[in-house]
């Protein structure tokens, strides 16, 4: 090949020296500015020494170990230390502190994880959870002892050979049909939990209180369906229109909008089944409420729903966790930019006394100047359409 | 056979080449467009590891915001300039840093660096062949994945940054360049390096499987081939069926961006402005990204459990217990990896009876995953186990896999998945399982086959440090993580401050980026391992470990074409390790049955009954051995 002409050595170095040269140039750029950066070399340079003398004591030890071992080889003992004594003791001592490591981070983080479901459904949820969790902790435990202790009792010695052992069928079959059988209950018990909640029937979705809830980067648009109990239609390209104050594309040509009221926080009745429409103005978001086991995405263009029924109040939850601060909150969970971390929405269930008042002092989320701005934007379409048939 | 009448002509055809070779090879033909699988193998893994080490500084930046939100570092300003304006990352540049870990984790280490290094590097030498089926077409898919790399790491350089919309990229933040900066040209280099990528895949993977099937050495049925192989084929199958669907994906979303089509769009208001897309609907994404997506994670994990079932046969000086069970449940993975796309999806908005379907699929595949699990546990039994760092990564493996494969049990379950969804479980379910496990097979092989592509040794003492410190770092930084999820704390967050409730995983948060720094430095035990032994490492012999399969009769020199002359023909199973009545505890596969009258077994024969009736008379000669074989 004559491309070999441009590769040769010589060019390979000069290659190299101006790779070099321009590193040395970004370094001595980067030290300019870290000089800017007042103590920032400091630091980075006392990591980096840090580092090095870490390699230098790797270093030292690996030495010692090697000089070690050849002296003991000159001495015609056998062979320098038992590496493979070595292994399967740490892997004895790995189990050891494995599960003891595994105990405390169930008892110290799991102690962090979410108290007790504060819907009906959710109750069905964490029992699952905790039969799954049975089983596979056992599970866990289980192959873990047999895995660590068969490497450290097996580890390798001169004086055995293994065991010459290609299969046992009846061994196979077990261990295939026991884990079928276990996988099979947990499928059909998640089966009906799964379908239990997201298959309601036509007439209790109907009869549930509903909730309109749209998500936009990076905030969440709540409304409540009013008397009517029905929000009324939306319509994306309206968003924007009435000059501006239709932030949520409400169709104003339907009168069901008219009785929605516009909330700055969830407010829920305890033990009343409530129905969430879902949906977003723009990318994907996840309406997650994880006190309450729900969770289901925002989708622009699909309403998506939820229905469940929560059954601890505030208050209740308070109490239960000890901590007067507490509150339900609404996230987001699907990725949708920069404020994705900082979605938040207040949560509150209280009794339907307490519910009712609030709801009184909830307005309507077709404000008197929208509907001015509606009666003029018709008004003057109107007369164009007038005017379009009298040309005619 | 046909294959040894395929097989023989290219076979004469190398040697003559192999014997004048070293004329005209250039340094450009030799280390840069070459066209030996070999090669190519270290190219794959070089590249790889490269790929790597980046990915993982990526990681630890982000992981140094989470546990410091309220701290600003000025280092991270003189690094990455305005992306981490007054020496604290942008939100958005924190979502690019997770997007392009992500990406290159999954696809460009897990994916080629994994199989591009193994697939090309073992299959000719464990079937018996000069080459791939086609050489020229194998550099091909490096240099696309090469490129692919390039354009990957370019995003970092332009204006509006990498990629930010998750290495799933989920329209429609990832198809509506004003949803957020990393969707700009970012996402459009990102879509272009990914279809390079999948064409790399591609043209890698017909070419295992038609050397697979076509190219195996005299005597080397398909139940004769290592596991390794087995695992490689059935990956490069799944693969060959399923990438093509993410290109299909890719190109309906680049239509999407740029001109104007609406498959994933639809009443999209953004920016103060209503799009005109109509019709269109994210959940098709969806559908498409995870028919490839979850395949995707066993084109990660099959070849990290094909690797281990070779290394830990081979020190264990045990047959891999269950071959065929081994064999079918592989299999049945391939299968079923086809049919489960949809439990990521449980409540994107998809169907809820289809949820309840992809629940049962789900479940199902998990037990091939376990029988795989316990024949592990059994191979290990009453074994002799050597602990090369190959086998201690190997080990860790199993490990990995049995604690990531139960977290899947939880996500699995529909009901259950409401409330683990996109949250810190996830995160740590395909760490454990995918980060951690198919690592971990990935080095275990690295260390095995080191000798076989450098012809030196790694210094094992070095591999132990570097396992043992990964090992423990890896839980440490990722079984935390499970409870952070079930304590609803969603993933991709770029802090936790805004929530009261999240304050309490602060200090967990410090804990978990200081063993993840850990684990990173000790990356560098392996790095400076590798590097260095590829020059100065000890001199290995050829065959080190002291195995059966083909690839240890090649000679340490790694010529062209492989064997200097005739290749060897097979006689056995790849698993005869410590049989009994044999004087050494390892019978290589190109032993005749012949030679080994002592230690025979009546399955060795497969039903020929000439060979039978010959071992039949030996035996009567030799009572005492028979005995003792019994
Ligand atoms: C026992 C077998 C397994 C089951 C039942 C299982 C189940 C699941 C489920 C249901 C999810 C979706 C969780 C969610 O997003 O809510 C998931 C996520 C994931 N799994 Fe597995 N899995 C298994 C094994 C594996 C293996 C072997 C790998 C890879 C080697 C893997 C890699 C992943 C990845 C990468 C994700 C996350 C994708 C993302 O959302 O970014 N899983 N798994
Ligand atoms: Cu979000
Ligand atoms: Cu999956």
């Amino acid at each position: 090949m004559n491309l070999k002409k441009y590769f040769n050595l010589k060019s390979l170095f000069t290659a190299f020296a101006l790779v070099g040269l321009s590193l040395g140039q970004v370094m001595a750029q980067a030290t300019e500015e870290a000089a800017k950066n007042e103590g920032l070399g400091k630091t980075v340079s006392y990591y980096i020494l840090l580092f090095l003398l870490a390699c230098v004591f790797i270093g030292i030890i690996g030495k010692v170990l090697q000089v070690y071992e050849l002296t003991r080889k000159i001495q015609g003992k056998k062979s320098g230390i038992a590496w493979d004594k070595f292994n399967g003791a740490m892997f004895a001592a790995a189990l050891i502190l494995g599960l003891y490591g595994a105990y405390w981070s169930y008892a110290e983080h799991g102690s962090l994880i979410l108290p007790e479901s504060a819907s009906e459904h959710g109750v069905a949820i964490d029992s699952m959870f905790n039969v799954t969790l049975i089983i596979t902790t056992f599970v866990f435990v289980v192959t873990h002892i047999i895995l660590f202790l068969f490497a450290y009792k097996y580890k390798h010695s001169k004086k055995r050979t293994a065991y010459y052992y290609p299969h046992n069928n009846t061994l196979e079959k077990y261990w295939t049909i026991i884990p079928a059988i276990a996988l099979t209950v947990l499928v059909l018990m998640g089966f009906f939990i799964w379908r239990g909640i997201t298959n309601i029937p036509k007439d209790q979705m109907a009869s549930a209180i509903q909730i309109d809830v749209t998500a936009h980067q990076f905030a969440w648009d709540v409304r409540y369906a009013g008397k009517d109990n029905v929000n009324g239609r939306k319509n994306y390209k309206l968003i924007g229109s009435l000059n501006g104050l239709n932030n949520l594309g409400l169709d104003l040509s339907d009168n069901r909008n008219n009785d929605d009221l516009k909330v700055n926080e969830i407010v829920l009745p305890v033990n009343k089944s409530v129905r969430f429409t879902i949906g977003s103005q723009d990318v994907l978001h996840s309406f997650y409420m994880p006190h309450f086991r729900v969770q289901m995405n925002a989708v622009p263009g699909m309403p998506t729903f939820f229905q469940f029924t929560p059954k601890i109040t505030t208050a209740e939850m308070q109490e239960k966790t000890n901590n007067p601060e507490f509150n339900y909150q609404l996230y987001c969970a699907k990725i949708c930019g920069g404020s994705h971390y900082n979605m938040k929405f207040l949560v509150k269930v209280v009794s339907e006394k307490e519910y009712q008042e609030w709801l009184k002092e909830q307005k309507p989320i077709v404000t008197e100047e929208m509907k001015k701005e509606y009666q003029l934007a018709l008004s003057k379409q109107n007369s164009v359409n007038n005017q379009i048939a009298l040309n005619n | 056979m046909a294959t040894a009448a395929i097989h023989n002509p290219t076979a004469t055809h190398h040697d003559e080449h192999h014997d004048h070779a070293h004329h005209h090879e250039t340094f450009l033909t030799k280390y840069v467009f070459s066209q030996d699988h070999k090669m190519i193998a270290k190219q794959f893994l070089i590249t790889g590891i490269v790929m790597g080490v980046i990915a993982m500084i990526l990681s630890i930046l982000f992981r140094i915001q989470l546990a410091y939100p309220d701290q600003s570092f000025p280092l991270f300003e003189v690094l990455l300039g305005k992306f981490a304006p007054e020496g604290r990352l942008d939100p958005n540049f924190y979502l690019s840093l997770v997007t392009i870990h992500g990406t290159i984790m999954v696809f460009f280490v897990l994916t080629a660096g994994l199989s591009g290094t193994f697939s090309n590097l073992l299959i000719p030498l464990q079937l018996g062949a000069r080459d791939m089926a086609s050489p020229f077409m194998n550099m091909l898919s490096y240099w696309f994945f090469f490129t692919a790399s390039v354009i990957m790491l370019s995003t970092f350089f332009i204006e509006s940054g990498p990629a930010g919309a998750g290495w799933t990229i989920y329209p429609p933040l990832s198809a509506v360049a004003k949803s957020m900066p990393g969707s700009g040209l970012g996402m459009t280099l990102w879509l272009v390096s990914m279809t390079l990528f999948v064409a790399s895949s591609l043209i890698g993977g017909i070419n295992y499987i038609s050397t697979v099937l076509n190219m195996r050495t005299k005597g080397m049925d398909l139940w004769k081939m290592p596991l390794t192989i087995w695992s490689f084929f059935l990956t490069a199958i799944v693969g060959l069926l399923s990438f093509p669907v993410l290109v299909a994906a890719v190109v309906l979303l680049i239509f999407d961006r740029s001109f104007g089509t609406s498959f994933y769009l639809s009443d999209i208001y953004v920016a103060g402005q209503a799009l005109p897309n109509e019709g269109g609907s994210p959940i098709l994404w969806q559908h498409l990204f995870w028919f490839l997506g979850h395949p995707e994670v066993y084109i990660v994990l099959m070849p990290a459990l094909g690797i281990t079932s070779e290394v830990i046969a081979t020190n264990a000086r045990k047959p891999i217990f269950g071959y065929h069970a081994m064999v079918y449940s592989l299999i049945g993975i391939t299968v079923l990896s086809f049919i489960v796309w949809g439990h990521h999806m449980f409540v994107t908005g998809m169907n809820p009876f289809l949820g309840g379907v992809f629940m049962i699929t789900t479940l199902i595949i998990a037990v091939p995953s376990a029988v795989k699990t316990f024949n592990y546990l059994a191979t290990l039994w009453k074994g002799n186990i050597r602990f090369t760092p190959a086998m201690l990564f190997a080990i860790g493996l199993v490990s990995f896999f049995i604690s990531g494969g139960l977290t899947g049990i939880f996500l699995g379950n529909a009901a259950l998945d409401i409330n683990l969804h996109d949250t810190y479980f996830v995160v740590a379910h395909f760490h454990l399982v995918m980060g951690s496990a198919a690592i971990f097979g990935m080095l275990s092989g690295i260390y095995h086959w080191f000798p076989k592509m450098f012809g030196r040794l790694m210094n094992a003492k070095l591999g132990y440090l570097h396992f043992w410190l990964t090992f423990i770092s890896a839980y440490l930084v990722f079984f935390p993580m499970h409870f952070m999820g079930l304590d609803g704390v969603p993933r991709r967050y770029y802090s936790f401050t805004e929530f009261e409730s999240m304050n309490e995983w602060l200090s967990v948060n410090v804990f978990v980026t200081w063993a993840a720094i850990l684990g990173a430095v000790a990356q560098v035990a392996f790095l400076w391992n590798f590097f260095y032994s590829i020059f100065f490492g000890e001199k290995s012999t050829q065959n080190p470990w002291e195995s059966t399969t083909l690839e240890w009769t090649t000679p340490v020199e790694r010529i062209h074409g492989n064997w200097p002359g005739e290749i060897p023909t097979i006689y056995r199973w790849p698993y005869d390790y410590s049989k009994p009545g044999h004087s050494t505890d390892f019978i290589p596969q190109t032993t005749p049955l012949s030679e080994t009258m002592s230690s025979n077994m009546p399955h060795d024969f497969e039903g020929n009954e000439e060979a039978e009736r010959i071992q039949e008379e030996w035996n009567a000669k030799n009572v005492n051995n028979t005995e003792e074989v019994k």
